[in-house]
């Protein structure tokens, strides 16, 4: 065994120790328990266990690696998975409190006085969060594939089965106290290696102010990004400062999504229950945040300087001089090692045994290729995940920050998929069993009924990460499209809008998934299926044919056809019955909030 | 509590929603987005502006803007005599 293999099966093994001590400490007693964890949460604490919810093994392993290479472009990322909890914490959090029940599936089933619109909640819900906890399902096997030496699906098997101890014991309780842990572990995992990297290239050990620091890596006395613009755009790559994601308009419409999609997700909404009050729901989503933006704001810091590091790496000397490129035999060690995983390829095109990593799909710069000899870019794969991963052997930091690393990450994972799997169990014993087939269920059933819907949820999850299906690629264009076209507007219009009745909902959650999924299927196949596709070009709708505007960045337009269509039929039909008013004025003041219940 | 009380603290709340929610507009889609040009004219430290606000500025503001509404409805609740008990 190596030593990074030690110290990973050290680390790793130490936080998963944690984990079974608190699910064993934190075990449910009662539905409110499982479903709430008792309605008694510290707003600090539950904004803690919510940015664990939230930051899943996209946000830890890809997101810089998104910004790496899509610079100012992936800025999309950062202000649309944060930004949703200002939407969050103004128009929903508080209300959902006050509301003071288990799930979202029951808001929108009372407030629309209609199990159809509960059931089409239920379905919106588990279509989004099934799609969801595949990534992170898959995100674990990757992890203990790469760095623990077992094969992916042992690793898919280990995840499974710590997150089957506490969330089946401990319902959202135990879930929501591994969820602190899992952020402090995530937290400085995270972190270790940005300080250190932002220490090397500029002096300054807040990577938050490195980012616009000076580079010291030469006498230029240039700064980072704009020593990065230099390096990148004298190899043929976009200005990284300026560098937009397909046009303005697109990334407009993608951030939009991204935010309403953010706060319509029903795992983070879910986490706004277990508060105590009202007004902790509100102060509970500004430390969600406090927690969330330690992270989005050291990523781009990360991407930028892990970005610097690959092209200082490769591109060793003046672009185009004779020695100017690193010779392919004289790879430093973390090269090797990332081959072997296939996240990074290299092709010696010209066969000069050096590499030669630059854009050749760039017109401007065939020229100057073609005078240096060069045949093509040479680095044929440079996958995003490696920015991250990567990033401590690359800055040359001891192992154990590495192990630590590989922690981080499955924190992260196993968070994300906790609280998902709670959302899926939950909407399952409680909307339709409870709710809608056995209304006179007993508690002690209920609850019995929640941890079945919890080992069933488990086992779908770690089946679906062992076979991932083709959707399991589309979790931000099917999860995120689903939440911000379906249950954001749902739940909005509930709370803001008096006159939204149950067929206006209904009608309106139903166009806005449609719409949707249509244009992401259109482009990706349907449920992601090679080859059925149906994009049609000779009627105008070819690849992007709606301003221009990517099917992932879609769930803005699906939301507002919901509320279009929602406003309109509500208009044409007849006004909610007097108790339904009542019940929204209701929601519209705190005073009278009990703790959650499921009557 | 009378009805007329009720409607009050509502447009209290809308109000303050919509100032808070044009801040967030602002910062993000405007300073981040359709502005961002102009603004990379400027520099903060290494930064261009615009850029900035796209990667940093708009997730502060962000959790400025939360804790205000936070605060400022505490003082909402008390001043209607709406909060919990």
């Amino acid at each position: 065994m190596t030593e990074l293999e030690m110290w990973s099966y050290g680390v790793v093994g130490a936080t998963f120790a944690l984990y079974i001590g608190i699910a064993i400490w934190a075990r449910a007693a009662t539905t409110s328990e499982f479903y709430v964890a008792g309605g008694g949460i510290h707003p600090v604490a539950n904004g803690m266990a919510t940015a664990a919810d939230w930051m899943s093994a996209a946000s830890f392993i890809s997101m810089a690696g998104m910004i790496a290479f899509g610079g100012y472009g992936g800025s999309v990322f950062l202000m649309g998975w944060t930004g949703g909890y200002v939407l969050l914490a103004l128009l929903l959090a508080p209300y959902l409190r006050k509301f003071g029940k288990f799930t979202v599936p029951e808001f929108i089933g009372d407030r629309y006085y209609s199990q159809s619109a509960r059931v089409v909640a239920v379905i919106c819900l588990i279509l989004a969060s099934v799609t969801y906890v595949i990534g992170q399902m898959t995100g674990v096997g990757v992890a203990f594939s790469r760095f623990l030496g077992v094969s992916y699906e042992m690793g898919i098997l280990v995840g499974m089965g710590i997150v089957a101890v506490y969330a089946i014991l401990g319902g959202m309780k135990g879930i929501t106290y591994t969820q602190i842990a899992q952020y402090i572990v995530l937290i400085v995992a995270y972190t270790v290696p940005a300080v250190f990297i932002a220490l090397t290239l500029t002096g300054v050990a807040i990577p938050q102010i490195g980012l616009g620091g000076t580079y010291i890596g030469d006498d230029s006395g240039l700064s980072l990004l704009a020593k990065l613009d230099q390096v990148v755009t004298d190899l043929g790559f976009k200005e990284y400062t300026t560098q937009v994601m397909g046009s303005s308009l697109n990334m407009f419409v993608y951030t939009l999504s991204l935010m309403i999609g953010t706060a319509g997700l029903p795992h983070v909404i879910i986490r706004f229950f277990t508060v105590p009050k009202v007004k902790d729901a509100r102060y509970s989503a500004g430390w969600a945040l406090v927690f969330i933006a330690l992270l989005y704001t050291t990523a781009p810091a990360v991407g930028a300087m892990a970005r610097l590091n690959l092209m200082d790496t490769i591109q060793i000397g003046p672009v185009g001089s004779e020695t100017g490129n690193l010779v392919y035999d004289e790879r430093p060690e973390w090269f090797k090692r990332w081959e072997t995983t296939g996240l990074l390829k290299f092709e010696d095109k010209n066969n000069d045994g050096r590499i030669q990593y630059y854009n050749d799909a760039n017109p401007d710069f065939a020229d100057k290729a073609e005078e240096f000899g060069w045949k093509g870019n040479e680095m044929v794969t440079v996958n995003n995940d490696i920015m991250v991963l990567a990033n401590p052997e690359i800055a040359n930091l001891p192992a154990w920050v590495i192990a630590l690393v590989v922690a981080g990450g499955l924190a992260a994972a196993l968070s994300t998929a906790a609280g998902l799997l709670l959302a899926i169990s939950s909407s399952i014993s409680h909307d339709l069993l409870k709710g809608v087939m056995m209304p006179k269920i007993s508690e002690k059933s209920e609850l019995m009924a929640g941890r079945l819907a919890m080992i069933g949820a488990i086992v779908l999850a770690g089946y679906l990460g062992l076979n991932p299906p083709g959707f399991a690629a589309g979790t931000v264009a099917i999860a995120f499209g689903l939440a911000a076209s379906s249950i954001f507007p749902a739940i909005m219009l509930g709370i803001f809008s008096k006159r939204t009745n149950n067929l206006g909902a209904i009608v309106g959650m139903i166009t806005g998934v449609t719409v949707t999924l249509l244009y992401v299927f259109q482009h990706k196949g349907i449920f992601f299926v090679k080859g059925t596709e149906f994009l049609m070009p000779e009627l105008g709708m070819g690849a992007n044919w709606f301003l221009g505007i990517t099917p992932e960045a879609f769930g803005a337009v699906g939301a507002l056809a919901n509320f279009v269509a929602a406003i309109l039929v509500s208009t044409l039909t007849a006004p909610p019955p007097e108790h339904i008013q009542h019940l929204v004025e209701d929601v519209r003041i705190p005073r009278g909030s009990g703790v959650a219940t499921g009557h | 509590m009378t009805p007329d009380k009720r409607s009050d603290y509502w447009r209290a709340n809308l109000r303050l929603l919509t100032v808070l929610l044009i801040i967030w507009f602002i910062v993000s889609f405007g300073f981040g987005i359709l502005l961002v040009e102009p603004l990379n004219a400027i520099s903060l430290g290494g930064y261009p502006l615009g850029f900035w606000f796209a990667q940093q500025g708009s997730i502060y503001i962000f959790v400025v803007l939360i804790f205000v509404y936070a605060a400022l409805m505490s003082w909402l609740d008390k001043k209607f005599d709406v909060e919990e008990d």
